[in-house]
């Protein structure tokens, strides 16, 4: 038998095709989707977490995630649901800089967006069997791409941030029901799914055993998590959208621009 | 019924080669691997290509269909418009030896470094008794036909020849987390996935899951998977901790 680094060199060199690709097909339109989509959301939410005005509706207790929790003085009466234990913030200071990133953090390194942007933003590679323009490529294996490795630590302080909404949404039920609450409800129930759906997720609670016999509650807890996991992306792709319609929505209604639909008083 | 399908089929050696155009009859129901057939049945006796089964089970016929990587013998004829031009070439990341047939030895080398499933001590063969829950995990990546277009895709190998000896491609990732799942098997394996069979580069892009002919979830299932394990092993302070304090690890 020959010997490993014999047959590594076995002199032979690929079939010469000059082509990057000859693929046919328009592989291009999956990316430039992910990136429009992405900036989409990485432009409104950079400009709203700024922007300090109608992210909480004093009449309906109604609060946009971007500004939860909200713990400083600056913020406006009532939207501190935990108290305002920092004081007044400088205007350049988004409102929710405790939660924001994290939750930054989160998406990151989440594993479906660093697929999401790796192909259309860094083209490594753009599409499938399209050659990637860099000369060298060395992956996630040193600085700064280790540090994806992190991303489990994103994903248990994003836990406590989902609760925290999922709070927020709760308080919102006092003194009526209107389609507000309904939003507000519907993205928390999607934030669960994208949250518990992770991947770092479904390694805790049950991915790192070697034998589920011997853990019979960790074991139905990861099928759970690994069945919402096969739709991590849907649930990537469905937040975003949600928690930018919750935001809008909040801020429609707050500025007055439109009025709440009310289905109890 | 029958019509003339415009095939370019890439012809040549390790020396050189180019792409050459034929006119071949395609009848109903047939597959490019028919067509190659027909085609070095009455042109071009000389036509290499490697196949075995012409049931997608052999994982032989591997190359590329407009340039996606596929299985000469599972790709229809009727996923093509009839004027279309359907370009058939040998997978690009390995050398090739003639035609359509590539030498696919980097795998086979690969196979080799991954050391072999590795029971407790003392536990004779027959002897082995499992829970069908833990094994279950790790089945769905048994039925790897090794066709090897997994590797042939994967960017990290087919853009970039040199990172060949750092990484060991898709495949044979998931044999390693085949036997870190596998319920008898004592190894430890996390460490050298990282440092031995370059898991690192794996960006998780996905191209390995999309070209798989047994639909294998091979980045969801086994590679990410197998990138929180060496997370566990070797970027988890708190987890690092936690086997030190607790003297957890054999569950
Ligand atoms: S997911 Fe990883 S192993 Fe699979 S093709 Fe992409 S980089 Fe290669
Ligand atoms: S994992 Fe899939 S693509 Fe890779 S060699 Fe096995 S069958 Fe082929
Ligand atoms: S949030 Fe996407 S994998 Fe963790
Ligand atoms: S000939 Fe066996 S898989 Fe195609």
């Amino acid at each position: 038998m020959a010997s490993p680094a014999e047959t590594r060199t076995s002199g032979r060199s690929r079939a010469s095709i000059a082509a990057r690709t000859l693929r046919t097909d328009r592989w291009w339109i999956p990316p430039l989707l992910t990136t429009i989509g992405l900036a989409t959301f990485v432009i409104y939410a950079g400009v709203r977490s700024f922007m300090r005005t109608g992210y909480w509706d004093a009449e309906h207790h109604y609060l946009t995630p971007f500004y939860s929790p909200c713990l400083s003085d600056s913020c406006l009466p009532g939207s501190a649901h935990f108290g305002t234990p920092i004081g007044e913030l400088p205007g350049f200071i988004p409102l929710a800089f405790l939660s924001l990133p994290f939750l930054l953090g989160f998406r990151l390194t989440c594993y479906y967006y660093r697929k999401a942007y790796y192909r259309s933003i860094w083209f490594s590679p753009p599409a499938c069997a399209v050659a990637e323009p860099h000369t060298k490529y060395t992956g996630e294996t040193r600085l700064p791409l280790i540090v994806q490795n992190a991303h489990r630590y994103f994903f248990y302080v994003a836990f406590l941030i989902t609760l925290i909404n999922t709070y927020d949404a709760i308080v919102a039920f006092q003194g009526g029901f209107g389609l507000g609450n309904l939003i507000l409800l519907g993205n928390v129930v999607l934030l669960w799914c994208y949250t518990l759906s992770c991947h770092s997720c479904r390694h805790v609670t049950g991915g790192r055993l070697k034998h589920f016999s011997k853990n019979p509650v960790r074991y139905w807890i990861w099928t759970q998590v690994s069945r919402l996991n096969t739709r991590h992306m849907q649930f990537a792709w469905l937040t975003l959208g949600t928690l930018v319609l919750t935001d809008l929505y909040v801020w429609l209604v707050s500025t007055d621009v439109i009025s709440d639909l009310r289905f109890i008083n | 019924m029958g019509y003339d399908a415009k095939l370019r089929v890439w012809r040549g050696d390790d020396g050189s080669g180019q792409l050459q155009d034929f006119t071949v009859e395609a009848n109903e129901g047939e597959v490019v691997l028919d067509l190659i057939h027909r085609l070095q049945a009455t042109q071009a006796p000389d036509l290499a290509v490697r196949w075995n089964c012409k049931a997608g089970k052999c994982g032989s016929c591997s190359a590329e269909v407009n340039g996606r990587p596929r299985l000469l013998c599972m790709t229809r004829m009727s996923v093509f418009a009839e004027d279309e031009v359907i370009t058939v070439t040998p997978m690009r990341t390995f050398p090739v030896i003639r035609d359509l047939v590539t030498d696919v030895s980097y795998n086979y080398t690969k196979a080799r470094e991954v050391p072999s499933f590795t029971p407790p001590p003392g536990l004779a063969p027959g002897e082995y008794r499992m829970q069908q829950v833990d094994v279950e995990r790790s089945q769905e990546f048994r039925k790897c036909i090794e066709c090897f277009l997994c590797q042939n895709t994967c960017h990290v190998v087919r853009d970039h020849e040199e990172n060949k000896p750092a990484f060991s491609g898709p495949r044979f990732l998931m044999r390693i987390a085949e036997l870190e799942m596998h319920p008898l098997d004592v190894a430890d394996r996390r460490d050298e996935a990282q440092s031995d069979h370059g898991l690192g580069y794996c960006n998780i892009t996905k191209c390995c899951t999309e070209v798989c002919p047994e639909n294998i979830h091979i980045t969801d299932n086994a590679l990410i998977p197998m990138k929180e394990r060496v997370a566990d092993r070797r970027y988890d302070p708190i987890v690092w901790l936690g086997n030190k304090l607790f003297r957890r690890g054999e569950n």
